[in-house]
């Protein structure tokens, strides 16, 4: 079915709690937003869900919620988020994202113009990322009792290879890459808070990493491991990795790619970019003799210009990522106890 | 990045160790005041880097250790309230009160917020008419023109449902308390750069001379800081005990005229308690008698309590400076930023949460380069 915002008839201005509640107005919101817009309509069969055909091959199966605040920020909003935080995690498994579902808590008197927004933007993603929104939920809470909108979507890829790509596939010797500068997503995010009254031109980096992971593996590329730098950016997925794989990984401060405007925001603000969250951003750990070829790889897509070779994996097999910083000395890198907190003075 | 970039040059890096190392004849100990100090000298390894004859100590000037805990339990105690939005600095919600903190309370169901600047508690006192807005003024002469604005503004404003709970200090009787202090073995001074950008460093003279000992206002790069301990070093070794001024890019001798006037306007200097150093005379900031209307302990009709302070944490040996984080036995094991003992693992700034981030595995991944 074609996606067509101008088809939708639905002259309601705000989410009342009846477009939850299985009668008439849900139908009517189901009929005129989601139906036609994720071109997709399970229940046309009277079916509760979607039926979907055996695939060929192993299967990767992930969900996530999403409850970013605000809903809009620059470079994306939430729908952004739902559709390529799940495709993406799909990717970062070597799988190629096939199906998603999606699941919205919606606090009443929310504005139908943003959640058609939303809506829209998902499917956009969702598109680009080659992957189909099959099935879904609509729930609404009393107004107080939610933020606007709550959206979660759960994910099936194919894995259409043998490769074991996983932490405890990574080898000594190993480079570690990524793919972009990082930090963007969290500067954007936290540039739009009403508590942060500063302005950047940094955009949130939220994209789909599916294509640039499958054109890795068609390409020949023998991924021994992929992460993902959402929460807790660079640093939690490398000490997550450390310590699966229980081998140590060396990384230069200086090789990390950051982005002069987040650096400005994050000395401002007293944080660590390295800790900072990212949704395009991904580290891929390749054996030394890939290494070159996986840069020019990415190097291809506009998107990763900045990809960069930040380290690689120790002999030692002590489950910590150590980091030499511009001084020369190595230290621990950690995962952070709770969030960052701009520092006070 | 400009104006940063130049500061971590390794290259000068180099050549400050070198040329320390050169000029120190015999041990020295060096007390960095700023809690931001202490991160920037262990997350880059400058201890380390130094030769072994020059110890770093690490001083009080982290606003969120120093604040006692009889102030914290005030803020829980307002937090608490029904009708009150409480704005706070992010870090102090998990500062450990007598039986709880704030992050707690919010739990609980206290309104508390989290602003970056207390200006944004006003904007938050004109959205809520109706609720009684408090804010949580802590910190050092940096912080405290911000909060001294923010009270004049809800004056001229005539807001009536904002108040302030005011625990602020000031840097220069701390130092003068650790110098007066029997166990005393600092013998120079890194003084807070941010600080100083307000207050200037005409108050540190007098200290300098009385104490015979060198004080450096210093900057927070890590070349700002070899430049410091270069310079009270060499001062140390030709036995002058001055003030100089290594930041000079930001702080003047009379510091800003400006944001010293507004802090003389709005607030008055008292006795105050510092977590760790106990009551300093004339170290704390209180809001003056034409701006009482705004004093939240006044509003809310607080008492004064006196509270113990935990018997296991070392923190108050680490803000004098007499030990180290690693030497507490519940470092690391007992303590840790997920349950905290005392106020220095909780802090960006804090000492300990500084080791526990960047040395908790200690000496077989910390070496110096080359080794």
């Amino acid at each position: 079915m074609k996606s067509d915002i101008h088809s939708a008839n639905f002259d309601q201005k705000n989410i009342l709690l009846a477009h939850g509640g299985g009668g008439k107005l849900m139908h009517q919101l189901l009929e005129n937003i989601f139906f036609p817009i994720f071109g997709s309509n399970p229940s046309k069969n009277g079916l509760d869900g979607a039926i979907i055909e055996q695939q060929n091959g192993r299967l990767a199966f992930t969900t996530d919620s999403y409850v970013v605040d605000p809903l809009f920020f620059p470079g994306g909003n939430i729908g952004n988020l739902a559709v390529n935080g799940t495709v993406n995690d799909l990717a970062m498994c070597g799988a190629k994202p096939l199906f998603l579902s999606v699941g919205f808590i919606i606090e009443e008197g929310f504005s139908v113009r943003i959640l058609k927004e939303v809506v829209l933007s998902m499917q956009r993603e969702a598109v680009e990322a080659n992957v189909q929104i099959v099935t879904g939920d609509t729930k609404v809470v009393d107004k107080g009792k939610g933020s606007g909108i709550y959206i979660n979507t759960s994910g099936i890829g194919i894995i259409e290879h043998n490769l074991n790509i996983s932490p405890s596939n990574i080898c000594p010797g190993d480079s570690i890459i990524v793919n972009e500068d990082i930090g963007r997503h969290g500067i954007a995010v936290m540039s739009e808070r009403g508590s942060f009254d500063f302005r950047t031109n940094i955009k949130s980096d939220c994209t789909s990493l599916a294509s640039t992971v499958m054109n890795l593996l068609k390409l020949g590329v023998n991924i021994h491991c992929l992460h993902d730098l959402t929460r807790g950016g660079l640093a939690s997925a490398l000490v997550e990795i450390a310590q699966i794989s229980k081998k140590q990984l060396k990384i230069n401060e200086d090789s990390i790619p950051v982005h002069d405007s987040v650096h400005s925001a994050c000395e401002i603000l007293g944080i660590d970019p390295i800790y900072v969250a990212n949704e395009g951003g991904f580290v891929i750990f390749v054996a030394p003799d890939e290494t070159d070829k996986t840069l020019k790889i990415l190097r291809t897509d506009n998107r990763w210009k900045n990809a960069a070779i930040i380290g690689e994996v120790s002999d030692k097999q002590d489950d910590l990522v150590t980091i030499k910083n511009v001084l020369g000395v190595e230290r621990i890198l950690d995962m952070l106890s709770g969030e960052q907190l701009p520092r006070i003075c | 990045m400009k104006f940063v970039d130049e500061f971590r040059d390794m290259d000068v890096a180099r050549q400050y160790f070198d040329q320390i190392a050169r000029i120190t004849t015999r041990p020295w100990t060096i007390m960095e005041i700023c809690g931001g100090q202490t991160h920037a000298i262990v997350k880059n390894g400058i201890d380390q880097l130094l030769s072994n004859n020059i110890t770093l100590l690490h001083g009080p000037g982290c606003p969120v250790c120093v604040t006692p805990v009889e102030s914290i339990d005030k803020a829980i105690e307002i937090a608490s309230r029904e009708n009150v939005i409480f704005c706070s600095f992010g870090d102090m919600l998990r500062i450990p009160g007598t039986s709880k903190n704030l992050m707690i309370v919010k739990a609980e169901g206290g309104d508390i917020r989290v602003v970056y600047s207390p200006l944004d508690s006003l904007k938050i006192a004109k959205q809520n008419p109706d609720k009684e807005i408090v804010f949580f003024a802590i910190g050092f002469e940096t912080t405290a023109p911000a909060n001294a604005l923010t009270v004049q503004r809800a004056k001229l404003q005539g807001l009536a449902n904002f108040s302030m709970l005011t625990s602020m200090v000031l840097v220069p009787p701390a130092i003068e308390t650790i110098l007066a202090s029997p166990g005393c073995t600092v013998d120079g001074f890194l003084a807070a750069g941010h600080v100083c950008t307000i207050m200037g460093y005409k108050e540190y003279e007098n200290i300098s001379k009385t104490y015979n000992v060198p004080i450096v206002v210093t900057g927070f790069e890590p070349l700002d800081i070899l430049q410091g301990i270069h310079m009270t070093i060499t001062q140390l070794e030709a036995g002058k005990g001055e003030v100089s001024n290594q930041y000079s890019r930001a702080v003047k001798r009379e510091g800003n005229q400006t944001a010293r006037n507004l802090m003389n306007e709005v607030f008055s200097i008292i006795n105050r308690k510092w977590r760790g150093l106990g009551e300093i005379p004339e170290s704390g900031l209180v809001l003056s008698d034409s701006f009482a209307e705004f004093d939240a302990e006044k509003r809310f009709d607080l008492k004064d309590v006196e509270v113990e302070e935990s018997i296991e944490c070392i923190g108050a040996l680490i803000l004098r400076g007499e030990k180290k984080p690693p030497d507490c036995p519940a470092f690391g094991t007992r303590c840790n930023p997920e349950q905290p003992l005392g106020a220095t693992m909780v802090s960006t700034e804090g000492a300990c949460a500084a080791y526990y981030q960047y040395r908790k595995h200690d000496s077989n991944v910390l070496k110096k380069p080359g080794e």
